[in-house]
């Protein structure tokens, strides 16, 4: 079979693989981005308890697999009682898992706030909170974006590992071109292309430009 | 609710420690794999010519943007289509060593850019050859920077394998599929083979970070 | 928070009273880093509405003075009193404790400083940073504390930069601002370490200029540090000089640049004078 023909035949398998694939990319980033901030701040506070949270759940999640961690949630979780949607169960765990990565980039991107911001802001008698969240943080958001957008690159390939839970992502739904058709070359080809266009011509303009915009919001361009 | 099964347990123990040995011969031989494609990496973009070099980087670019387990799946599936059969075992190998290839030879890259410039224009002033340069001058600099980046991906590897398991690998994720499978439970399986991971990459990673702090005095980057 | 258990607070007044209050005293206090002793048992007032300068070579404390006085540092034993109020500690059912987070707050408010390297806020404006402290800390409306920075911005020469981001300013224009924006919380004690230290030869003037003219125009009590003899000759109500950790020689500029007494501070003078 000609390959515009394969893709014509099978296109809204692909299409709609790439749209779960779309969904879960942006809810595990969304999941990512609120773990990373809130494990990574929770790992510089004073309180002990806090620091043993944090890591625990860091070290748990960089520490295993995410196949490892996805097969937990799905098959073992729902035996502690809590059911979830495998679709829900896929985002999930890519976010969790991902968020743990992230939480060492925004402690790395506070800890590279120089410290005379913190004294000029204490000068000013600004509270913690304030000094965080109005000198600091904006300013660790500029320096966190460059490796935050290798980690989204990173979260949208952990998503194909949804397919295995029969979360029906683009992935799931190649697998099962290939099954039907054993034009193994065309199907797995069709994905790589599908996947390497979201990485390079989509997150990360989207990343750059970003970049940019906050770059230029700090006053350093 | 749950019901933690001890005599199961001790039952599944062995088969379970035997495949994590499987899982870190497939990570040795995927690193072993990256390790030196990785270079072949590094040094092709470091070649006069541009078409090469371009070539290279995108490929780089494109692995590295493409998840590892449609890889595993293309180099798997794709072989015998064109009458070429690979093992699980080889396919997983190369897959896995491709994949980390492209991210070592950043790590090579980044190592080897940083060593100034002066180096290679002092080299050139005693007129040591290119290769001698690589060799002698430029990277006993920039080996010991890479190394730490180099031990992170090792635990990487090391956490990926179990999608090996998707082409019959016999490593730890696959045999606790078939013991889930065979015995319909879970619980036992999947929790030791999480602890498993834990027991492995956490010493690891502390070691890694150790000896990075470590490195980094002795270079006197810092205090 | 090392203190020294053994340290007896109750020799220490719980506020100073009376007729001539100093703005800023510092009693019997010492500050450690490990086993270093950085500042032994320093006394030392400034008194309202006086200008103080702390001249001393590299590493005498002269930073950590200021340092400690904002808060900046926590101190191992003695107090500091500000306005009559303690700062270091506070008054609990009739001794003196360890002041707490709010207290430094409250005493804190009192005291503005200026930093070798600036320390502007890289994302805000000139005329950001001049009102984030009286909108954040002060809560006045914007309004307010945009007329309250441009009158200050005014002052220092920077009101036509005022929608410049600190990247796009010069060293001589960024420390301008740096004293606007302190100026804003209408501290009581203004604190300037070495402002001029991190700015070319030709800028230094701008700055310079500007705490001149706050000696004229305003009754603010002020500490500075400075390897700018002729500077704090011409400002100073009082020069201290540092050695070791300890005031080794004061007086007016006068007494001190003029007529040492003390054999170190003439070898110290002739260095600075030499070098400069
Ligand atoms: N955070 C710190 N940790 C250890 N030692 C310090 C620290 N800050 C300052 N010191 C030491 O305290 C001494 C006084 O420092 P400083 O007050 O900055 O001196 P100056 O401003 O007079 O040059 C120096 O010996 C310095 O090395
Ligand atoms: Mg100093």
């Amino acid at each position: 079979m000609p390959y515009l023909d394969f893709l014509m035949t099978y296109s809204s398998r692909f299409i709609d693989g790439t749209l779960i694939t779309l969904g879960q990319f942006g809810l595990a980033a969304l999941v990512a981005i609120v773990a990373a901030l809130i494990s990574g701040l929770m790992k510089m506070a004073h309180s002990k308890t806090m620091r043993a949270i944090a890591i625990i759940y860091i070290e748990i999640f960089r520490g295993t697999s995410l196949l490892v961690q996805l097969y937990w949630f799905y098959f073992v979780l729902p035996l502690f009682g809590f059911t979830l949607e495998k679709f829900t169960v896929g985002f999930l765990t890519v976010g969790l898992c991902y968020g743990a990565y992230g939480a060492e980039l925004v402690r790395g991107a506070i800890q590279s706030v120089p410290r005379g911001q913190w004294e000029a802001a204490l000068a000013l008698n600004m509270s913690p909170a304030k000094r965080m969240q109005r000198i600091i943080l904006p300013q660790a958001l500029v320096a966190i974006l460059p490796p935050w957008g290798n980690l989204m690159i990173e979260i949208l390939k952990g998503t194909a590992l949804v397919a295995l839970i029969s979360v029906a992502d683009l992935m799931f739904e190649t697998r099962q071109v290939n099954n039907n058709t054993y034009l193994s070359a065309q199907a797995f080809g069709t994905a790589l292309i599908i996947y390497y266009i979201f990485a390079r011509f989509m997150v990360t303009p989207i990343m750059r430009w970003l970049e940019r915009v906050m770059a230029r919001k700090i006053g350093r361009t | 609710m749950l019901d933690w099964k001890m005599d199961f347990t001790w039952e599944i123990l062995p088969r379970l420690l035997l495949a994590a040995g499987n899982t870190m011969l497939a990570a040795g031989g995927g690193y072993a794999v990256a390790v030196v494609l990785g270079l072949v990496f590094a040094l092709a973009q470091r070649t006069r010519s541009r078409t090469l070099t371009f070539i290279v980087r995108e490929l780089v670019e494109f692995i590295r943007s493409t998840p590892l387990l449609l890889q595993i799946f293309f180099i798997f599936y794709v072989g015998p289509q064109f009458g070429l059969r690979l093992s699980p075992w080889a396919a997983g190998l190369i897959a896995i060593g491709l994949h980390y290839a492209a991210y070592l030879s950043e790590v090579y890259r980044g190592g080897i850019e940083n060593v100034p410039k002066g180096q290679w224009e002092a080299a050139r002033a005693i007129n040591l050859s290119t290769v001698t340069t690589y060799r002698r001058i430029i990277i006993p600099q920039a080996l010991p920077p890479a190394l730490a980046g180099m031990g992170n991906y090792l635990v990487g590897i090391f956490k990926d394998t179990p999608m090996l398991s998707v082409i019959g690998v016999a490593e730890l994720m696959h045999t606790a599929n078939s013991i889930g499978a065979e015995n319909f439970r879970y619980l036992e399986p999947y929790t030791i083979v999480g602890l498993i991971f834990l027991a492995i990459s956490l010493p690891t990673a502390w070691l890694i970070r150790r000896f990075e702090t470590a490195l980094r005095r002795k270079m006197g980057l810092t205090r | 928070m090392k203190h020294d258990k053994r340290h007896d607070l109750s020799q220490y007044p719980l506020r100073l009273e009376g007729d001539n209050v100093p703005m800023v005293r510092f009693q019997n206090v010492t500050k450690r880093y490990g086993s270093l002793t950085v500042l032994d048992g320093l006394n030392l007032d400034v008194a309202e509405g006086e200008m103080v300068t702390i001249i001393g070579p590299s590493g005498s404390g002269k930073t950590t003075v200021l340092r400690m006085l904002m808060t900046l540092e926590t101190i191992d034993s003695g107090v500091i009193y500000v306005d009559g109020e303690p700062l270091t500690h506070m008054e609990k059912n009739g001794r003196l404790v360890r002041a707490n987070a709010a207290h430094l707050r409250l005493i804190r408010s009192k005291i503005g400083m200026c930093f070798q390297h600036f320390n502007l806020f890289p994302h805000m404006t000139a005329l950001g940073n001049c009102i984030e402290g009286p909108m954040q800390v002060l809560g006045l409306s914007k309004q307010e504390a945009e007329e309250r920075a441009l009158e200050l911005l005014d002052l220092v020469g920077m009101a036509d930069k005022r929608d410049q981001h600190p990247s796009r300013l010069s060293g001589g224009q960024q420390q301008r601002v740096a004293i606007a924006r302190a100026l804003a919380m209408r501290p009581k004690v203004m604190l300037f370490d070495e402002v001029t230290s991190a700015l070319d030869p030709e800028v230094i003037s701008e700055v310079t200029g500007v705490i001149r003219g706050l000696v004229d125009q305003h009754n603010l009590t002020m500490l500075m540090v400075t390897h700018q003899i002729g500077f704090a000759r011409e400002i100073s109500d009082r020069i201290c000089l540092f050695f070791d950790g300890k005031i080794e020689e004061q007086g007016s500029p006068e007494m001190l640049l003029d007529n040492p007494q003390n054999e170190r501070t003439q070898q110290f003078l002739s260095a600075v004078l030499e070098a400069n």
